[in-house]
């Protein structure tokens, strides 16, 4: 029963390969190529005064030297503002090689091209580079404050004002009957996939063109991008994402300067040039995420229920922003998550700070509006003496009330619509699969063992697979195979297999047949590229439609040859039959082979369809008007508006009074991304997303000096959680289909990463009985915490309460 | 992240290794198992001008124990002193704080010799040498001597050894009579090295009551010491001890830094926990080894 896949844990197909070592990730190809390495600026805020690169040149093995100056043409302005806004009213971005002020430690002044890695680093050593130092601004309260500029003709360090609101936030606060305000603050982490960036291009002079390997989540958009800096004509320009070890979310941001600079040099020497990022260069100089300052007023009435809610976000975007504003716009707009919130304001200041960039990390902006939500919920049932669950049990929007809209514009430019949901559900299945209720006995008895637990919960809305568009293409061999191809890129995330599940399930083929190419622009021209949780609901989509053309055309060719009507054809297991008509039938590759009257008989299939050829009518041609020669379609998917994935998380930590170590013993997660094509793919999604949730609650943050300097740019001290840090995950689904799409899927990819500081937050909070009001935490921070007697305290509120 | 260029060299006697490395002089470094050299190497933070690959010398490899203690020879790997049993019998610091070594892939590779004669006062191996009241034994051209850990240890990532040298062996003195030790420690994941640790040997008179009690920390100091903590609990029956007041008093003793993981303060609790702890177990231990 191959065919019948759709909505089975079918094992990831590619994993053999990418488990023996049998991957082609960017560092396996051209291992001739000459190598890069960059001499980048060891300063948070300067201006190059001098580079000199004399004692360079003696190096043996060193080809090209590259600074500013050499930049040519459109090379030698500043890198594109991928995604304007008018709100963004201060964008600025770098140049490939930092033209006079650099903005933040690790950017890239002089590129060294040699015979070998070894050589170019050798020779990067003997260039001297000499700054002005000027005053550097670390931290979002610095930027703040703006006593120091980060972009001299910026002096507020404001690069954008965010701002939406759904009515009178002030007149709605003052008319509630309870109102609180706090101010919390979450720190930066960033992707860390296990493979950094990289770049392999080669020119082929005969043939006046350019292929480019890059380890990236859009190649369409880098071919699109490479041809407009070195102005060549976009068809002499191929790209290609090989196998790709993550994204998370850095990779998606295009073109990396490297991603022009060593195209440009391949191009210039006439030889295959390849960089590969060390990991030093992946902490210094590509992006990180989630620094925000959050100001929280909220109003409420006895029940707990929500009246207005008024947020004031100081949103850290780095040195540049070429990426817009998206993350802050998704922290803003999906903050609201599953509650009806009457009346909503929030206004986020997007600020400069001299430290590398902020763009999009799993999640993009959602853990911070989640923790922003979620922890104004506790507060609530804090203030309330209520239980937690239950102020968010009085806050959810329910099931009749899909469609439900924010009135609030998203990231795509759409309105916040939500298509479907069932969150009373989703909080129900969380409370018992945590064990919501049973919570004090557990805390009793690990009192008496000298822990202190606590457990806390957190409930998301994700908006998933948002537009313009994605393609598939599906093509039937004379072999039997089925080529399947899509544009959009893979990190790993299975897409092979959820891919061919589709195309199995729609065309009736054995998936065995069925081959998936990701991102290369060679098989697909068209894509956007692969973030924001839309691979499935956009490729996925896109490819059934596909596959749906060619069974269409597949059957009306069939009916022909079988000479009945091709509504009582069927294919299953790659043979197209008359329904409940077993033995008349015709093999889907012999269709493929009629579908093209050019027929060689190079191969034993041509020769089997000649018995079902017709003899043809003289007074027609061989291809009808309007008809194609070959069993493929190509098809578009593109949506109105995002679809809004969901769901729920609960924390259990234990807490040790003497050292102050936080374990988190139980996490459980109920998830609801619609249909589902393969629930083991999306559990291993929400087991990866959870590993980066308690990473950033408890682990990861980028150690920033006054200076600007990075001190843990490692993974010595940047603390990434081992398997051994990451607690076993229960998890339940729910499906609330999409309404918006044929298959009914929304988005899984970014969602396990969601609520993991909010409910580790809240939990260790429940534990303790302080204030949590800044995240990550770590055992040290937790000692200063509770021996501070100014902390603030939490009344000791346990679970049950239901004033 | 890729070295500067070194010259290597692969002898295979010890003579010929202290040859080469006088011949090289400053510039040259012994390279054992790779697993602290190699990562300065790549970040460029060391650049030696020649490597000396001791790992093809014959006669390195050895694992000595007897009546007197337990000596390590320079190319033992952690994971074959965690291993060895015999070694444990006469020593069971050894394979207690072994176990803390990193992780298995590091331990397969990394010597013990080679994490004393680095020196890091992280290293849960240096703790141990001075604890036991170890030596090592340092081959130059002039010949052996034995090295005992006060002298040795100078600073962190610093010895008293310079010029042309190579550690052969380190030695570990047995456990006493009526004691028994214990090593604890905390990271912030596991493997890695200690936000703070220590080891202690406790050792009984004939009547069970504590006679001595010595820790020795990790992550704590710039060089190993040895907490001699016995005045707080000297003359108590073993099992009437209030340890936390030797955890007190070993507050007061170490000096720890702060770092990125955690603040001198926090170091400073967990000395006082870890002192407790370990205490209290080695004294139990020590019970059991006492008629
Ligand atoms: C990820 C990671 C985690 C680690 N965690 C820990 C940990 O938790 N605890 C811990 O203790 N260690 C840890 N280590 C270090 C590890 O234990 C090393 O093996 C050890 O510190 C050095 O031993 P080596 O044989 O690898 O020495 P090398 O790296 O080869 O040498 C280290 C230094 O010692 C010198 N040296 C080595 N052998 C001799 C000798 N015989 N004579 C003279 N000089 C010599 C070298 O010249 C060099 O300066 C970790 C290492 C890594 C990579």
């Amino acid at each position: 029963m191959t065919t019948k896949l759709f909505g089975e844990p079918v094992r990831r197909r590619e994993d053999g390969r990418l488990i023996t070592g049998r991957g082609r990730y960017l560092d396996d190809i051209g291992h001739d190529a000459l190598a890069v390495a960059f001499v980048r600026s060891p300063h948070a805020h300067a201006r190059v005064t001098d580079i000199d690169v004399d004692a360079a040149l003696d190096v043996e093995g060193l080809v090209a030297v590259y600074t500013y100056e050499d930049l040519l043409g459109p090379m030698a302005e500043p890198l594109p503002v991928l995604i304007p806004h008018p709100q963004l009213t201060a964008p600025r971005t770098g140049y490939p090689l930092v033209r006079d002020v650099v903005h933040h430690m690790g950017e890239a002044v002089v590129m060294v091209v040699a015979t070998d890695r070894y050589v170019a680093e050798d020779a990067c050593d003997r260039i001297t580079v000499s700054y002005e130092q000027l005053p550097v601004v670390v931290g979002v309260d610095a930027a703040r404050e703006a006593r120091h500029a980060v972009h001299e003709d910026v002096p507020d360090n404001v690069a954008a004002r965010h701002h939406q609101e759904t009515g009178d936030v002030e007149a709605a606060l003052a008319a509630s009957a309870h109102t609180l305000a706090f101010t919390q603050y979450i720190e930066r982490s960033a992707c860390m996939p296990m493979e950094g960036k990289g770049v392999h291009a080669a020119w082929d002079p005969a043939d006046s063109s350019l292929r480019v390997y890059t380890s990236t989540q859009a190649s369409t958009s880098v071919r699109a991008a490479i041809a407009a800096k070195l102005q060549l004509s976009l068809e002499k320009v191929e790209v290609v994402a090989p196998d790709v070890g993550g994204g998370f979310g850095v990779k998606i941001v295009h073109p990396w300067p490297e991603e022009l600079l060593v195209p440009m040099a391949a191009i210039a020497l006439q030889r295959p040039v390849k960089w590969t990022e060390d990991r030093r260069e992946h902490f210094i100089s590509s992006a990180h995420e989630r620094q925000q300052r959050q100001e929280i007023r909220v109003g409420y009435d006895d029940d707990g229920r929500l009246t207005a809610l008024d947020v004031r976000i100081w949103h850290d975007n780095g040195a540049y922003t070429p990426y817009g504003i998206i993350v802050p716009i998704v922290t803003a707009t999906q903050l609201v998550g599953p509650y009806v919130v009457p009346t909503y304001r929030v206004r986020v200041d997007s600020v400069y700070t001299n430290t590398v960039i902020v763009t999009p990390y799993r999640g993009a902006g959602r853990p911070q509006g989640c923790y922003a939500m979620e922890r104004t919920m506790d507060r609530i049932a804090q203030e309330r003496g209520l239980d937690r669950a239950e102020v968010r049990a009085r806050n959810l929007i329910q099931p009749d009330q899909f469609p439900y809209d924010h009135h609030l514009t998203f990231q795509d430019g759409r309105p916040v619509i939500y298509d479907s949901g069932d969150y009373p559900g989703l909080l129900d299945k969380l409370t018992a699969l945590v064990g919501w209720s049973g919570v004090e006995e557990r805390r009793a008895e690990a009192t008496a063992r000298g822990k202190l637990l606590g457990i806390g919960m957190a409930m998301y809305v994700e908006g998933t697979g948002p537009g313009p568009y994605e393609g598939g293409h599906v093509q039937v061999l004379g072999s039997g195979k089925v080529l399947v191809s899509t544009g959009l890129t893979s990190q790993g995330q299975g897409h092979e297999t959820a891919f061919a599940q589709i195309v199995a399930h729609e065309l009736g083929v054995p998936i065995e047949d069925v081959e998936v190419t990701t991102g290369d622009t060679r098989r697909f021209g068209y894509a956007v590229g692969t973030f924001a949780s839309r691979a499935a609901v956009m490729s996925g989509n896109a490819i059934a439609l596909a596959a749906r053309g060619v069974k269409e055309k597949a059957l009306r060719i069939a009916g022909e040859a079988l000479e009945v009507d091709p509504s009582d054809l069927e294919i299953d297991e790659g043979l197209v039959q008359v329904k409940g008509t077993p033995g008349i039938s015709i093999p889907l590759r012999t269709v493929a082979v009629l579908s093209n009257p050019l027929r060689y008989a190079f191969d034993e299939a041509a020769k089997q369809a000649t018995q079902f050829a017709g003899p043809g009518d003289d007074s027609k041609p061989p291809v009808a008007a309007g008809d194609a020669p070959g069993l493929e379609h190509v098809d578009y998917y593109s949506p109105v508006r995002s679809t809004f994935a969901s769901g729920a998380h609960a924390a259990v930590v234990e807490i040790d009074t003497l050292t102050w170590e936080i374990d988190v013993v139980q996490y459980a997660v109920v998830h609801d991304c619609g249909t589902i094509v393969n629930p083991m793919i999306v559990e291993g999604q929400v087991h990866g997303g959870v590993a980066q949730g308690v990473g950033g609650a408890l682990y990861e943050r980028m150690a920033y000096d006054a200076d600007g300097q990075l001190q843990n740019a490692s993974f010595m001290d940047f603390l990434m959680p081992y398997a051994s840090e990451v607690p076993d995950i229960d998890i339940d689904h729910q499906q609330t289909p999409s309404p918006l799409n044929p298959l009914g899927l929304k988005g899984a990819g970014e969602a396990g990463v969601i609520p993991g500081t909010a409910a580790i937050a809240s939990a260790i909070e429940d534990a303790t009985g302080r204030r949590i009001a800044a995240m990550p935490i770590s055992p040290t921070e937790l000692y200063d915490l509770v021996r501070d007697d100014a902390a603030g305290r939490v009344a000791p509120r346990r679970t049950g309460a239901m004033a | 992240m890729k070295p500067a260029p070194f010259g290597y060299a692969d002898p295979r006697t010890l003579a010929e290794a202290l040859e080469v490395l006088g011949r090289e002089g400053e510039g040259a470094k012994v390279l054992a198992g790779g697993q602290s050299l190699l990562p300065l190497l790549s970040m460029r933070l060391a650049a030696p001008t020649t490597l000396v690959d001791i790992n093809r010398v014959a006669g390195l490899d050895s694992i000595e124990s007897g009546p007197d203690g337990v000596r390590v020879g320079a190319l033992v790997r952690h994971a074959r002193l965690l291993d060895d049993a015999a070694a444990a019998g006469v020593q069971p610091l050894l394979a207690r704080a072994t176990a803390s070594v990193a992780h298995p892939a590091i331990r397969n590779r990394g010597t013990t010799v080679g994490s004393i004669a680095h020196a890091d006062p992280s290293g849960e191996m240096t703790a141990v040498l001075a604890l036991t009241g170890g030596s090592v034994t340092v081959a130059t051209p002039a010949g052996r001597s034995a090295v005992g850990w006060q002298d040795f240890f100078v600073g962190p990532l610093e010895t008293s050894v310079h010029g042309p040298a190579v550690v052969v062996d380190a030695f570990f003195p047995a456990l006493a009579q009526r004691s028994g030790t214990a090593f604890a420690e905390l990271s912030r994941r596991r493997g890695d090295y200690a936000v703070c640790g220590a080891g202690a040997v406790v050792t009984l008179d004939a009547d069970r009551r504590v006679s001595a009690a010595r820790t020795a920390y990790i992550s704590v100091g710039l060089v190993p010491q040895v907490h001699d903590l016995t005045e707080a609990v000297a003359g108590r029956p073993v099992d009437t001890v209030d340890w936390a007041a030797a955890g007190a008093l070993a507050r007061t003793l170490v000096d720890p830094d702060t770092d990125l993981h955690a603040s001198a303060d926090y170091r400073r609790l967990l000395v006082g926990v870890l002192t407790e702890r370990t205490l209290a177990a080695a004294a139990l231990e020590a019970t059991g080894r006492t008629p």
